[in-house]
């Protein structure tokens, strides 16, 4: 009897590790499809022309230097806008907020934006910035709307990792007769700056492939343009356009931009890694 | 353990001249939110010397200590009643500044917390905040205090390197030197050896006897050897009250309080 109950209990534990292996191998199976894919048809289109020329009409050559560079724009001032507001956030709610009714609104909020849809916050600011203040699409609309979907990301980290600090060691700063905010400042940020920058690549990997936010507020531009106040091109828009095309040259140039996002969103961890390793052996 | 809980309370103290106390405990209360964690206490530090506060888990002593620079100021729901003089002068009294008083009352804590930067510039630290100095006379008050904590020989040849490399009996000296660098008058340490191995304790114990020629100091133990080895002065608490406080000798040998006789010869906490 006893004997019986082992051996079914070793073969549900058996039947149990294959299925956790089976499901592990679809979600990699499909990662590497996905990468495959990418860089099967990318990496052919890749050329000096891609850095250098701007989007092309179909069937006369060209590259996504245009897209390019305003995506690295966008992306830039949108992730500068995050991280003053969502470290700034973050450091309130894990250090000075508390429990206070008006700390657990912000987190509330916060979580909220977290999950929102990027379409919607596209909509809204196309709404305030683009149909309102402005008047028109515009480079700067792009980022402000890039930023409010890295912001809750880059909070919601901050706040996490300060968190996970010792109290000690806060104590430590204030028993020296540091102010909180100093305290803050020069140890638990430095105490935390793994934490921070990895905060930081998340927002800015979520943030660099979107296309929906973009849509309605940076548009998009045929030609090389560093003007941030009128509409700009981007990689994710333009991968959108000429993914939809019926022409081969145009689909390549898509395939291009989307492993140019790819490779930028690895080499930005690939960067933030190397940064925090060579900080904790100074 | 259990007729002890019942029993009165007599606390069993002796005087100690006016003019030879640091920081005088004056009917202290202690509160978490609604919880009282201390109940009017009553103790002399006196100057130059090395008090210890022992009792079992949860007595109060750690929230006595915190009490000294209102290092409890920092969460909302902890507040205390009563006074703390120093140099007769109420710490307690709203209107003193706290940036100030924290120089003066520094602290050390249970587990070693050196800061993430290099071992100079966690000395530094304190000494950039409070005082305008040059980098040679920077550079002398670092080594001085890297000295008194018996440290700088371990250290001076990576001064630049971090703090965090260091082990963890190096690391807690390194933050008493942190925090005598600043020149306080009064030093707390709250079982700054307890995360020690017996050799780091030692070093620890031996810098503690050093300081106090120009420190008062006042530590929280756990560690009954330990009090009667370094400290002049013995404080034993139990429930959040002061039981019994007098030289450590007596204390140890001859305790005038049953509370303290059962604890100290080790018959409970």
């Amino acid at each position: 009897m006893a004997s019986r109950r082992a051996a079914l209990r070793k073969t549900s534990n058996v039947v149990f590790v294959i299925f956790c292996a089976a499901t592990t191998i679809i979600a990699l199976g499909v990662l590497a499809a996905i990468l495959y894919s990418l860089l099967s048809q990318g990496v052919g289109g890749l050329n000096l022309d891609i850095f250098t020329k701007s989007t092309p009409a179909a069937g006369s050559p060209g590259g996504l230097a245009n897209a390019i560079v305003g995506s690295l724009m966008i992306c830039a001032l949108a992730m500068l806008m995050a991280i003053v507001v969502g470290i700034l956030a973050g450091t309130w709610l894990a250090e000075f907020g508390g429990d206070s009714f008006y700390a657990k609104v912000v987190r509330f909020l916060n979580d909220m934006l977290l999950s929102a849809p990027s379409i919607l916050v596209g909509l809204v600011v196309y709404y305030f910035m683009v149909a309102h203040l402005i008047g028109h699409f515009s480079g700067y609309a792009g980022a402000v709307a890039l930023a409010l979907i890295a912001v809750p990301v880059v909070t919601r980290t901050t706040e996490d990792v300060l968190k996970l600090q010792p109290s000690s060691l806060r104590e430590s700063g204030v028993a020296l007769g540091a102010p909180v905010w100093i305290t803050v400042r020069k140890i638990m940020w430095r105490a935390a700056m793994g934490g921070l920058v990895t905060g930081g690549l998340l927002a800015f990997a979520r943030i660099s492939g979107e296309t929906a936010p973009l849509m309605f507020t940076a548009l998009n531009n045929q030609f090389f343009s560093l003007d941030m106040s009128h509409p700009m091109a981007n990689l994710p828009q333009v991968i959108f356009n000429f993914a939809l095309t019926a022409y081969d040259d145009l689909r390549r140039l898509a395939w291009v931009g989307a492993l140019l996002i790819a490779v930028a969103v690895l080499a930005a961890q690939i960067i933030a890694r190397i940064i925090i390793r060579e900080q904790r052996r100074s | 353990m259990n007729d002890l809980s019942r029993e009165t309370f007599d606390t069993h103290t002796v005087e100690i001249p006016s003019a030879e106390i640091k920081m005088q405990v004056k009917n202290l209360d202690f509160f978490y939110g609604k919880n009282r964690a201390l109940h009017s206490v009553n103790l002399p530090i006196k100057a130059n010397s090395v008090t210890a506060m022992i009792g079992p888990s949860g007595c109060g002593k750690s929230t006595l200590l915190r009490a000294m620079n209102r290092i409890y100021a920092l969460y909302p729901g902890q507040r205390a009643k009563g006074e703390i003089l120093l140099d007769g002068e109420d710490i307690l009294d709203p209107k003193v500044d706290l940036t100030v008083l924290r120089t003066r009352v520094g602290m050390v804590f249970q587990k070693p917390t050196p800061f993430p930067m290099s071992i100079f510039d966690n000395v530094a630290f304190g000494l950039r905040m409070h005082e305008q100095l040059s980098r040679g006379e920077m550079k002398d008050r670092v080594e001085e205090s890297l000295q008194r904590a018996a440290l700088w020989d371990e250290v001076k040849d990576k001064l630049n390197t971090s703090g965090l490399g260091l082990s963890g009996g190096q690391q807690q000296r390194l933050c008493v030197a942190r925090s005598i660098a600043v020149k306080p008058e009064v030093l707390l340490l709250d079982e700054p050896a307890s995360a020690l191995d017996p050799i780091s304790t030692s070093k620890l114990e031996d810098t503690i006897s050093e300081l106090k020629s120009d420190y008062t100091i006042v530590i929280v133990t756990h560690n009954l050897q330990q009090a009667a080895r370094i400290a002049d002065y013995t404080a034993f608490m139990y429930l959040g009250k002061l039981i019994e406080f007098g030289e450590t000798e007596g204390l140890f040998t001859k305790p005038r309080s049953t509370q303290t006789a059962d604890y100290v010869t080790g018959r409970f906490g």
